[in-house]
């Protein structure tokens, strides 16, 4: 195994969220009082995978700018 | 006859799309529908389901394809102009909302600094690239996409344990962070049971049955599905397990799971026993090894939270197979007093994959071999998980849009040869808003189809609380007015259904003759 595993450490503040995706789960956390953002997500590299996956690697962690 | 529109540079959820789909095929004359993204992925179910058009061939993945196929141009064009109405609602208030939207998880960040999580539920393809993202900004991640690869599951709990943080999924349905409920939920108590949980609708189930008893969660930590495969090798389950170790606020651990792969399984034992917590082990079908000193393992989910109880209050647990045998002995008096059924057959339709595997596995015992997921026209003891993307190709899940339940509920009812059937109805944040009543619907008109001739009993369970939107005292009600005999959980349900057509089930779980 590559990876040199730290202990997880378990939220000790409340939920702060981003929201990726589906909106309704940004509504649900908004109806628990939870903080969120939503993300206005669509497809990188405007859906093509391939580029996307390319793009992701060739990046590291940078998103592509849009 | 084949209508198609599309809708150029105009994004929607798939939850969205499969709604809307929904609604048009109740519409009178519309035989499908499909509202979906023209990705390679939806054009290939177009095909399968029959409806590719060369319109919709024109779609590319920004593109919104609607394909009805309905009676007559009358019935079609009825229907799209409702869909095309409900999408320029949605086109506007995208419009309207994206205006202020932030665009990138970077730039979220920059509106919420100190955010601790973050909630994914893109298609699976750009899952890994979204995740990583988020790891490395250090927020802890719910990855509720499924169709993630196996690589980039792997690579992202390996980053996520270099940094600490929780990495929930891929394929994570429900869990549960200080009290937050998050993807699909039922509304539980807060309290001191923590767990960790490679199957939603098993967590689902026991965090439900833990509230019944008044006991609440800590945290609920989701794992994904895969994670105690041997290509995962139960990475975060592991982590979790610890870091609930770690918890001042859980005082019990309980762990769900199907069975952990074996060359998994010594580490995971390893691992259970220095928790230095009691531990509840629910890994379905996994015959417990009574020697191993790595805590309590039980054979259902109702068991997990009555040994997890148990564990609480410091007494002893022993199984039971039904809370109120006196009830049940009575119950199935009258089913068998009814006019019975010729068939012979028990047919299990879940919308809940794990239940369906459970009650699989306590049929079996009982009933001998029962398919899971056989071909259509199979017969014999089975039971089929609606939710299994053989039968939801195109559609949304049965818990969202139970209408392939429900044909197939009709269908069973209208064969001569099933005994019984067995069911789930699934409550909670995100489910269908009145689960029960199309079950209810289907068991009054096979009824009333049937007349004299009888009708095979329908046995479920309600999986939910009080405090859950639909009610489970509401949605029981619906079933039972129905004639539906409810017990209080799967595993009761399934027995339950064993003991009507089988003598011999009934003799070894109530003493019956």
């Amino acid at each position: 195994m590559p990876t040199k595993p730290k202990a997880v450490q378990l939220p000790t503040t409340p939920l702060r969220v981003v929201n990726l995706g589906l909106e309704l789960f940004a509504d649900s956390l908004r109806a628990q009082e939870v903080p969120v953002v939503q993300v206005a997500w669509r497809p990188p590299a405007g859906g093509n995978q391939r580029l996307a996956t390319l793009l992701g690697r060739m990046y590291g962690d940078r998103p592509p700018e849009r | 006859m084949l209508t198609t529109f599309v809708w150029r540079s105009f994004y929607q959820d798939s939850v969205v799309l499969m709604r809307l789909a929904a609604t048009l095929r109740e519409r009178p004359g519309v035989h499908d529908v499909a509202a979906l993204m023209g990705t390679p992925a939806n054009h290939d179910l177009l095909t399968q389901s029959g409806l590719a058009t060369e319109e919709a061939a024109t779609a590319g993945p920004e593109d919104l394809m609607l394909v009805l196929s309905a009676d007559n141009a009358a019935s079609s064009e009825t229907a799209l102009e409702a869909g095309r109405a409900f999408l320029s609602q949605r086109r506007e208030a995208a419009a309207e909302a994206e205006a202020v939207q932030p665009r990138s998880l970077d730039a979220a960040l920059a509106l919420l600094p100190d955010a601790n999580l973050a909630t994914i539920s893109v298609p699976g393809a750009y899952a890994r690239f979204e995740a990583m993202r988020a790891l490395q900004r250090g927020l802890h991640v719910f990855l509720f996409s499924d169709n993630v690869p196996l690589a980039d599951e792997l690579a992202l709990k390996q980053e996520a344990l270099e940094r600490g943080l929780l990495m929930m999924g891929p394929d994570c349905g429900t869990a549960y962070l200080g009290g937050v409920g998050l993807g699909f939920y039922n509304r539980v108590p807060r309290g001191r049971v923590g767990c960790v949980a490679a199957s939603g609708t098993g967590l689902q189930a026991v965090a439900c049955h833990l509230a019944t008893l008044g006991e609440g969660l800590s945290h609920a930590i989701g794992v994904g599905g895969r994670d105690l495969s041997a290509e995962v090798g139960g990475l975060m389950t592991l982590a979790a397990l610890q870091a609930l170790a770690q918890d001042a606020a859980t005082e019990v651990i309980v762990l769900i799971s199907k069975p952990p792969h074996p060359g998994v399984l010594p580490r995971l034992q390893a691992t259970l026993a220095e928790l230095r917590k009691p531990v509840v082990v629910c890994c379905l079908g996994t015959v417990p090894d009574a020697a191993a000193e790595s805590g309590t393992w039980v054979a259902t989910l109702e068991d997990a939270a009555a040994a997890t109880f148990a564990a609480l209050h410091g007494e002893a647990w022993t199984p039971r197979p039904f809370t109120d045998a006196a009830a049940v002995r009575e119950c199935l008096a009258a089913v068998r007093s009814r006019v019975p059924s010729t068939g012979s057959a028990v047919v299990g339709l879940f919308t809940g994959g794990t239940l369906a595997h459970e009650a699989r596995l306590l049929l079996q015992p009982h009933l001998g071999p029962v398919a899971f997921n056989p071909p259509p026209d199979a017969g014999g003891h089975r039971v089929l998980d609606l939710g299994d993307d053989t039968y939801t190709v195109g559609r949304a899940h049965p818990m969202i849009d139970p209408l392939v339940r429900t044909q197939a509920l009709a269908r069973a009812l209208a064969d001569p040869a099933t005994a019984a059937v067995l069911l789930d109805v699934v409550l909670g944040v995100g489910a269908h808003d009145e689960p029960a009543a199309p079950v209810a619907a289907a068991v009054r008109a096979a009824r009333a189809r049937a007349g004299q001739a009888g009708l095979a009993p329908v046995v479920a369970s309600v999986l939910g609380t009080e405090a859950d939107p639909q009610g489970l005292a509401t949605q029981t009600a619906l079933l039972r007015d129905a004639g539906v005999e409810v017990l209080p959980t799967n595993a009761q349900a399934a027995r339950f259904a064993a003991a009507i057509v089988h003598p011999t089930a009934a003799a070894a779980l109530l003493g019956e003759t």
